[in-house]
C-alpha cells in the first residue's frame, strides 16, 4: 500500500512541480510531513540538508531519500518515488518533442505561466517559512546560525557544502 | 550503441558534479551538449531550455529528455534520464542506509541540531534570488506573498496553489489585460 502512495504522491509532485526542485519542497513537505506522515519535521529537514550538499537534482535525492525512509527502509521505495517523480517531466517533455514543439508558445499557457512561475516563488519561501518552527530552532543559537547561514550564502555566497559543514561543527560544539 | 553510451556517459557527469539542483547544472549541459559534443546547437539549446524551465518536474530531467530524444530517440531519451538520475540515486541510497544506522547517535544529532536552521537559510536565499531576477516587480512579489502565505498559513496544498494561480493568470491575461 505505500508503494502505491509514493507513486502516486511524487508522481503528483513531479506533474505540478512548476519552478524547479525549491519550488517542489514545499510540495513535498506538505505531502510527506503533513498528509502522510512518514516523516518528522526534523527527519524532513535533515534529508533536505542531506540532497542539497549532494549532487544531483534535489527533487531526485529527495525522492530517493523519503522513498526508502518511508517504506521502512526499502530500496523499492527509494526505486518506486523516484520512478513517479521523473515520469510526467518524460511524458510532459516527450509530448512536446514530437507533437507541440511550440506549445511554450501557446497562448494560454504563456498566460497561466505568468502566474505559475511567481507562485513556485512563493513555494520556495513557504518553503523556508514552514522549517522555521521550534523542533529545527531550539534556542537563541539555533538563530545566530541561521543568520550567519543567510548572510554567507546572500552576500558572500559561499558554496552550500561549506554552509553545511560549518552549520554542522557549529551544532556539535554548541548544542 | 557507441552513440547510447555516449549520451548516457554525458549525463551521467553532469549528475554527479553538479551541487545545488537543475539552475547550476544548465551551464555544464550546455558545455558537455553543446560545445562539447556537438549534439545541439546554441539556438536550439536556448529554446530547449525555455521549455525545460517552463514544464513541471526537475529542469535536468526536462533537458535529459528532450536531448536524448532528440538525439537517438526514445531509447537516447532513457540512456541520458538514466544518467542523470543515477548517480543521485546511488549516492543517496548509500546515506540513507547509513543514517539508518546511526539514527539514535547523539553526535549525529547535535551535528543535525546546527544544520537544521542553516537549511532554512539555503532556501530563502534561492527565493530571494528569483525575485530579485525579477527586479522584484510588484505584480510578481505580491503573487509570489500571497502563494507562501497561503501554504505557509493557511495550509493550502502547494499543487492547489500552482493550479490557482495558473487558472487566475489565465483568465486576468487573455479576458482582463488582453496581454497574450
Amino acid at each position: 500500500m505505500v508503494f502505491v502512495q509514493l507513486f502516486i504522491t511524487f508522481f503528483k509532485i513531479g506533474l505540478f512541480g512548476f519552478g524547479g526542485g525549491y519550488a517542489m519542497l514545499s510540495m513535498i513537505q506538505h505531502e510527506v510531513v503533513e498528509v502522510h506522515q512518514w516523516l518528522g519535521i526534523k527527519e524532513f529537514t535533515d534529508i533536505v540538508a542531506i540532497s542539497q550538499s549532494t549532487p544531483g537534482p534535489i527533487a531526485i535525492n529527495c525522492a530517493t531519500y523519503i522513498g526508502y525512509t518511508a517504506a521502512g527502509g526499502s530500496i523499492s521505495g527509494s526505486i518506486i518515488a523516484t520512478f513517479a517523480v521523473c515520469l510526467p517531466s518524460v511524458i510532459i517533455m516527450l509530448a512536446v518533442c514530437k507533437f507541440f514543439l511550440a506549445f511554450g508558445k501557446n497562448k494560454y499557457f504563456s498566460a497561466a505561466l505568468a502566474g505559475m512561475m511567481p507562485a513556485a516563488t512563493g513555494l520556495v519561501a513557504a518553503a523556508a517559512l514552514m522549517l522555521m518552527n521550534s523542533h529545527n530552532f531550539v534556542d537563541y543559537k539555533s538563530i545566530i546560525i541561521c543568520a550567519a547561514a543567510f548572510v554567507l550564502s546572500y552576500f558572500f555566497k559561499t558554496g552550500i557544502i561549506k554552509i553545511i559543514i560549518f552549520s554542522g561543527i557549529l551544532g556539535y560544539v554548541l548544542f | 550503441m557507441k552513440q547510447y553510451l555516449n549520451l548516457f556517459i554525458s549525463f551521467l557527469k553532469i549528475g554527479a558534479f553538479t551541487l545545488g539542483g537543475g539552475y547550476i547544472m544548465i551551464p555544464l549541459i550546455e558545455k558537455e551538449v553543446v560545445k562539447k559534443r556537438k549534439w545541439i546547437n546554441k539556438d536550439e539549446f536556448a529554446e530547449m531550455l525555455a521549455l525545460a524551465q517552463s514544464a513541471p518536474g526537475p529542469i535536468a530531467v526536462n533537458t535529459a529528455v528532450f536531448v536524448g530524444y532528440k538525439i537517438k530517440g526514445t531509447k537516447g531519451m532513457i540512456a541520458t534520464v538514466l544518467g542523470t538520475v543515477i548517480p543521485s540515486f546511488t549516492i543517496i541510497i548509500f546515506i540513507a542506509i547509513f543514517f539508518a544506522e546511526f539514527e539514535n547517535s547523539k553526535t549525529i544529532e547535535r551535528i543535525f541540531c546546527g544544520i537544521r536552521p542553516a537549511v532554512v537559510a539555503l532556501i530563502a536565499v534561492p527565493a530571494i534570488n528569483m525575485l530579485k531576477n525579477n527586479n522584484f516587480k510588484i505584480h510578481v512579489t505580491a503573487i509570489a506573498a500571497v502563494s507562501a502565505i497561503a501554504v505557509w498559513l493557511l495550509n493550502i496544498s502547494p499543487v492547489s496553489v500552482i493550479i490557482i494561480a495558473g487558472l487566475c493568470a489565465i483568465i486576468y491575461n487573455t479576458f482582463i489585460s488582453k496581454r497574450y
